[in-house]
């Protein structure tokens, strides 16, 4: 395994002693197979105990190590060394407060989240002994992508619409409420539409794409996002020109 | 403990240089200009079509000047640009489920390459 020393700039915030955030760089001997993540662990056991940052699984799954690395919004888990240079730059996800170090604020993400209702919303209650929803493999096809969000935040931090226009329902948020209005199994959409089809949910956004090219698990969140576009556009063509049909 | 989280502003009027896909954003709004331009052009066209006969030959001439062709080759090219920045996106915004699989996105591309082409063949047809 071949080892190389890369120079790692990481931007430090230590909210009782600094005023604003600086850069702090270390030389780490890394192995080429490596990822970004190692190196911040590397960092944190041999070099300065008190560097701060969120990692759990080390496998892309947990969405835990989002981080800016030179510039791009990358999971540190999943930001090979080799793919680098000598010198890599490591920031906290863009566009949202610094808590500390490589630590960000997330409760704005979180409340969003929880506004769109991403949870199966039957059309009726049915009792236990009724058995369970049926869905065909079509059905699922649906939306299947969209249940691969690991809600990282990674497309928060590389939409510069959120970074303009924080009230932003954002990617994330969004696509896990077309996903749950595309399950067959749903019948909270009406429920959703307040916030999903509001000013500041998918009008704000202008369809920049950056939220599908930098997200980890290759889900489409710009996609979802013009897709109820489309079906609000035909919501309000039906309400003011043909009242007389039922959605 | 205290908290005192720090945000990093964006800047509000060069954040779209920061990456280059946010310049490939910009440009694909940008040229949109283009089209309102042309859009202006075609109701002068109805107001000196209005104004009879004569206004509406004096604005076919201007339109025949360097400065007319020019302009409406300008408007082409970035209308192109504009429009096929368009069809690139479409697979995302309007995918077509068969069954259990999704249409491939270039297939829906290249549909849209088509029907352009198609139409442009018959309106240069129907203009000849």
């Amino acid at each position: 395994m071949s080892e190389r020393q890369i120079q790692l700039e990481v931007l430090r915030y230590n909210p009782e002693t600094d005023s604003a955030p600086r850069f702090q760089t270390y030389a780490v001997p890394c192995l080429n197979e490596w990822v970004v993540l190692d190196a911040l662990n590397y960092v944190k056991e041999n070099l300065d105990p008190t560097l701060s940052y969120r990692w759990s699984c080390h496998m892309a799954v947990c969405g835990s190590c989002g981080m800016m690395i030179n510039g791009e919004p990358k999971l540190g888990c999943k930001a090979f060394i080799h793919e680098y240079g000598d010198s890599i730059r490591v920031e906290p996800l863009a566009h949202f407060p610094i808590e500390r170090d490589l630590v960000t604020v997330v409760e704005d993400f979180i409340a969003k989240l929880a506004s769109v209702k991403p949870y199966l919303i039957p059309r009726e209650d049915q009792p236990i002994s009724a058995g369970e929803f049926k869905q065909t493999p079509a059905e699922l096809m649906k939306f299947k992508q969209y249940t691969l969000c690991i809600n990282c935040m990674l497309c928060y931090a590389a939409c510069p619409q959120y970074g303009l226009v924080p009230e932003f329902v954002g990617p994330a948020a969004l696509a896990l409420a077309h996903r749950y209005n595309q399950d067959s199994r749903d019948g909270g959409r009406d429920q959703r539409q307040e916030v999903v089809a509001s000013d500041e949910g998918v009008w704000e956004c202008s369809f920049v794409g950056a939220c599908s090219e930098v997200c980890p698990k290759h889900v489409d969140p710009a996609g979802a996002l013009q897709q109820i576009k489309v079906a609000s556009t035909i919501d309000w063509y039906k309400e003011h020109l043909m009242p007389w049909v039922k959605k | 403990m205290s908290r005192k989280p720090y945000l990093r502003e964006v800047p509000k009027t060069t954040w779209f240089l920061r990456q280059p896909r946010y310049m490939r954003y910009m440009a694909r709004e940008v040229t949109c200009i283009f089209i309102f331009a042309y859009t202006f052009l075609l109701i002068c066209a109805l107001g000196s079509l209005a104004d009879g006969p004569d206004a509406f030959q004096e604005f076919l001439n201007s339109l025949r000047s360097p400065w007319g062709v020019l302009f409406n080759l300008a408007v082409l090219v970035v209308t192109a640009y504009h429009s096929l920045s368009w069809f690139v996106v479409t697979p995302q915004a309007m995918p077509i489920q068969r069954g259990e699989e999704f249409v491939p996105g270039n297939i829906i591309v290249n549909a849209h390459y088509g029907a352009w082409a198609v139409v442009s063949l018959i309106i240069l047809i129907w203009g000849m």
